[in-house]
């Protein structure tokens, strides 16, 4: 019988012997995220950011230039005017107007009056001052929240090590996400909030599929070298980890083709968290256990003392 | 793991069976599932705004306000009741939130004293303490007073003004005749507004942004409007600018109000007989019109002032008597204007300013873009995951993918029955679900598989294969439902209803991979007994 099989049955990669080039990968690509938030920042949305984002679609072709020295007319400050998807889908800007959102919706007024009826207003979004502020706070807190939880949880499922070593694996997840989206100057706005903390769910869970199986390994062989019972977990959930990662990308990746212009930022944060947080479970979260030092007794009674389930 | 009672089989059948019924109504229009008997399922997935277009408002309540309107009422009633008293005061005035008066004689201190006492009430019983609590503090320090409200006043009245105020929103939109919006309050002093299928908020903003403060005074006319400005005006009396002309012109009008907006029973929009103009006419209450019919009757000749929202509207002199309490108001107004002020007098004052902080409109058609462009991606990423379990699993593969459609069916009759919104991210929510779905089915027919390797018998390597999975997928589900719980409950709008069916989609996929389709599993063992096992 017809069996696709991307992984072969039985693997023995050497991923533990790979690890001194994953950690200078890893730490790389972190630092290199850190100094390109730090220098080049995010491309922030209006969530963030405050101001006006009006979608328009006109008739024919969009005549880009045309909108654009129009509205600068306006004298509203800073206004952006792109293609949004289709040719004749434009995407307009404004930086926010003042401290009181009143004056971000008298502007949108002004950009009514001179685009006129002939358009198409398929989004108008105002957000003022004291919400973008909010909405940032809101945001940095949940990630945060998120991770401590589960690092609490994985603590009291597991050991000390299994918390601090996934949670190490999600700091780098979650940075090499903003990273990447500050590089490519993608705009980071609510949603892709809402993608890095699924990134942060789907990495853990990741991770905590090849920590259980190390955990069920370091019972199985208790004087097996801790690299080599490493390598065996990794290559045993290797299939599993692929399989689970090509399907979520199968259907992530119709989103990003085919569910529209306003989803496609989203689906993209969650490709890439994918990609890294498969990454970092087998390069990152696993290996750490090597230098946070795992415990190797797991008799019964340690087993119980840790809560876990046979 | 394998052995499953009748009834357990039962149970798991019911559950998926009222997955496909309560998804059913999404398949149908609306006007279909009216001619249905009340019994059959009717309830449809609720679209979030992003998708069916309308618009979101985010609104506050201009707490503050009301905070000073009571410092001046309080001022007020300083005034008056150490003149009843006949006790000399100066410096009568507000300052930092609190206010302040000087008794001349240190003689009337004590009596002082006691008439400012007098003006303090009870507020509602002290949550914690239970007692009641006092609305003012008053201090005396020699013969200066400081009178300040207490925090809980406050807070008792700041309630109530939002409160208020989501009541009065209410009255406008309702008024627009738009469908179904919904209101609702948001932490201490926002109000979230959501109106579906509203493309242009223009005409809603115009009618949230006035108070719609209305009131029916007495012009003063111990001096004319520039005198007072040039001085200062009597006492109870000010300045009130009127609009009705260019340059808008000064009155000097009394403070004390004759008749107010909440004394109207009814207001309605329509033209005058002689001009021809749009006009809007009133209807005084009983005592309403009895107060108006008492003072036009002593003040004949005399002008009074209509006063919106700090604004003269019109100024008329008072011909005869006014007794049936009826009126209006005629000015420079459109029909539409005229309809709008018709609206806000018939729904009430709000208590405070509303500003706007947020305002997010979809149109229809981008909404119904997304619609398609997400029924399209679910299907084409749905298409293809099955296809790939298929051929990676075989007949395993149909097991888990019949799971995986009775978890989408179950997802959207989830939505459908706790009318939770579906939004955009709603919807890639569930094309992630579907990808992750699989998870729980991809690790046991790997763990399966193992033991299959290992030498096991068929039915040991299934035993063992969920057994030794059941661990795994709960810690890895239980993390990521963590993460969709702190978006439910940080999250706003769209996040939040990504949350919803993130949250949903881990429940109901935890369920078919680790019982539907070991139950498949179990019963194809049964009757099949393979002596092998291809996975």
């Amino acid at each position: 019988m017809f069996r696709l099989k991307l992984v072969p049955d039985q693997t023995s990669f050497g991923f533990i012997g790979l690890r001194k080039i994953a950690y200078a990968i890893s730490i790389l690509g972190v630092l290199a995220s850190i100094a390109l938030f730090s220098t080049k920042g995010l491309n922030y949305g209006i969530d963030f950011q405050g101001g006006t984002m009006i979608e328009i679609a006109t008739e024919g072709p969009a005549d880009i230039a045309d909108i654009r020295s129009r509205l600068s007319a306006l004298n509203l400050g800073d206004v952006q005017v792109q293609t949004f998807g289709a040719p004749n889908d434009v995407l307009i800007r404004v930086e926010q107007q003042g401290e009181a959102a009143g004056n971000d919706l008298s502007a949108v007024d002004k950009i009514k009056a001179e685009l006129g009826d002939g358009v198409e207003y398929r989004r108008v979004e105002v957000v003022g001052p004291k919400v973008s502020g909010e909405l940032v706070e809101a945001g940095t807190l949940a990630i945060t929240m998120a991770i401590f939880l589960m690092l609490l949880y994985i603590w009291f499922r597991f050991e000390w090590q299994f918390g601090v070593g996934s949670v190490i694996a999600l700091a780098h997840d979650v940075l090499l996400t903003i990273g990447i989206f500050s590089l490519f100057e993608l705009e980071f706005n609510l949603s892709i909030i809402a993608a890095i903390l699924t990134i942060v769910g789907y990495s853990m869970n990741d991770t905590v599929i090849v920590y259980d199986r190390i955990r069920e390994d370091l019972r199985k062989y208790k004087k097996m070298d801790i690299g080599e019972l490493l390598n065996l977990s990794i290559n045993g959930t290797l299939s599993r980890t692929t399989m689970t990662s090509l399907t979520t990308v199968i259907a992530l990746a119709a989103l990003y083709i085919f569910g529209g212009e306003v989803i496609r930022g989203f689906a993209f944060a969650m490709i890439w968290g994918v990609f890294v947080g498969t990454y970092s479970s087998i390069f990152v979260a696993a290996p750490l256990l090597m230098i946070l030092g795992v415990k190797r007794d797991w008799s019964v009674g340690a087993d119980s003392a840790a809560g876990a389930k046979p | 793991m394998l052995r499953f009672s009748p009834w357990k089989i039962t149970l798991i059948a019911l559950v998926g069976l009222a997955g496909f019924i309560y998804t059913a109504p999404n398949f149908f229009s609306a006007e279909t599932l009216k001619d249905l008997p009340g019994w059959v399922p009717q309830r449809q997935i609720v679209l979030g705004l992003d998708l069916q277009g309308g618009s979101y408002l985010l609104l506050e309540v201009e707490t503050a306000a009301v905070q000073r309107e009571r410092l001046e009422t309080i001022v007020d009633d300083v005034r008056q009741s150490l003149r009843e008293k006949r006790i000399g005061y100066t410096g009568l005035g507000m300052s930092q939130g609190a206010v302040s008066v000087r008794i001349r004689d240190a003689a009337d201190v004590a009596s002082a004293q006691e008439t400012l006492d007098g003006l303090v009430n009870t507020v509602s019983a002290n949550l914690f303490s239970g007692l009641p609590e006092a609305d003012l503090l008053v201090v005396a320090d020699g013969t200066h007073f400081t009178l300040t409200p207490t925090e809980a006043s406050q807070r008792e009245r700041a309630r109530l003004a939002v409160e208020q105020s989501i009541e009065i929103v209410r009255r406008r939109i309702d008024e627009l005749g738009t469908t179904e919006p919904t209101i609702q309050r948001q932490g201490d002093n926002r109000i979230v507004l959501e109106v579906p299928g509203l493309d242009d908020p223009a005409r809603l903003k115009a009618l949230l942004g006035k108070t719609a403060k209305l009131s029916f005074r007495l012009v003063d006319q111990s001096m004319t409007a520039q005198q007072a400005l040039a001085t200062r005006p009597p006492q109870g009396t000010e300045i009130i600018y009127s609009n009705e002309f260019d340059p808008p012109q000064p009155v000097l009008v009394q403070k004390r109000v004759m008749v107010g907006g909440e004394d109207l029973t009814d207001a309605q929009p329509g033209f005058d007989q002689q001009t021809n103009e749009p006009i809007i006419s009133f209807q005084f209450d009983t005592s309403g019109a009895r107060r108006f019919g008492e003072v036009t009757s002593k003040n004949v000749g005399r002008p009074f002032a209509i006063v919106l929202d700090n604004e003269v509207i019109a100024a008329p002199v008072i011909r005869e008597p006014i007794l049936g309490g009826r009126g209006q108001i005629s000015g420079s107004y459109t029909v539409q204007t005229a309809n709008d002020l018709a609206v806000l007098l018939r729904a009430g004052a709000l208590p405070a300013p509303l500003n706007i902080l947020e305002e997010r409109t979809v149109g229809p058609g981008l909404g119904a873009d997304s619609v398609a462009a997400g029924k399209i991606a679910a299907m084409i990423g749905f298409s293809a995951v099955i296809l790939y379990i298929v051929a990676t699993y075989g007949l395993f593969g149909i097991f888990a993918n019949t799971a995986l459609i009775v978890n989408v069916a179950l997802i959207a009759a989830a939505l459908s029955v706790l009318q939770a919104t579906l939004t955009l991210p709603g919807i890639a929510g569930i094309v992630l679900t579907i990808g992750m779905a699989v998870d729980a089915n991809v690790l046991v027919f790997e763990r399966i598989r193992e033991e299959l390797r290992n030498g096991k018998t068929p039915i040991n390597a299934i035993e063992l294969g969920y057994n030794k999975a059941l661990t795994a997928i709960l810690d890895a589900n239980i993390t990521t439902f963590i993460a969709a719980a702190i978006l439910f409950q940080l999250g706003s709008g769209p996040v939040r209803g990504f949350s919803v069916t993130l949250g949903i989609g881990i429940i109901t996929s935890v369920f078919t991979a680790f019982v539907v389709t070991r139950l498949m599993v179990a019963l194809w063992f049964r009757f099949r007994r393979p002596k092998e096992l291809v996975l």
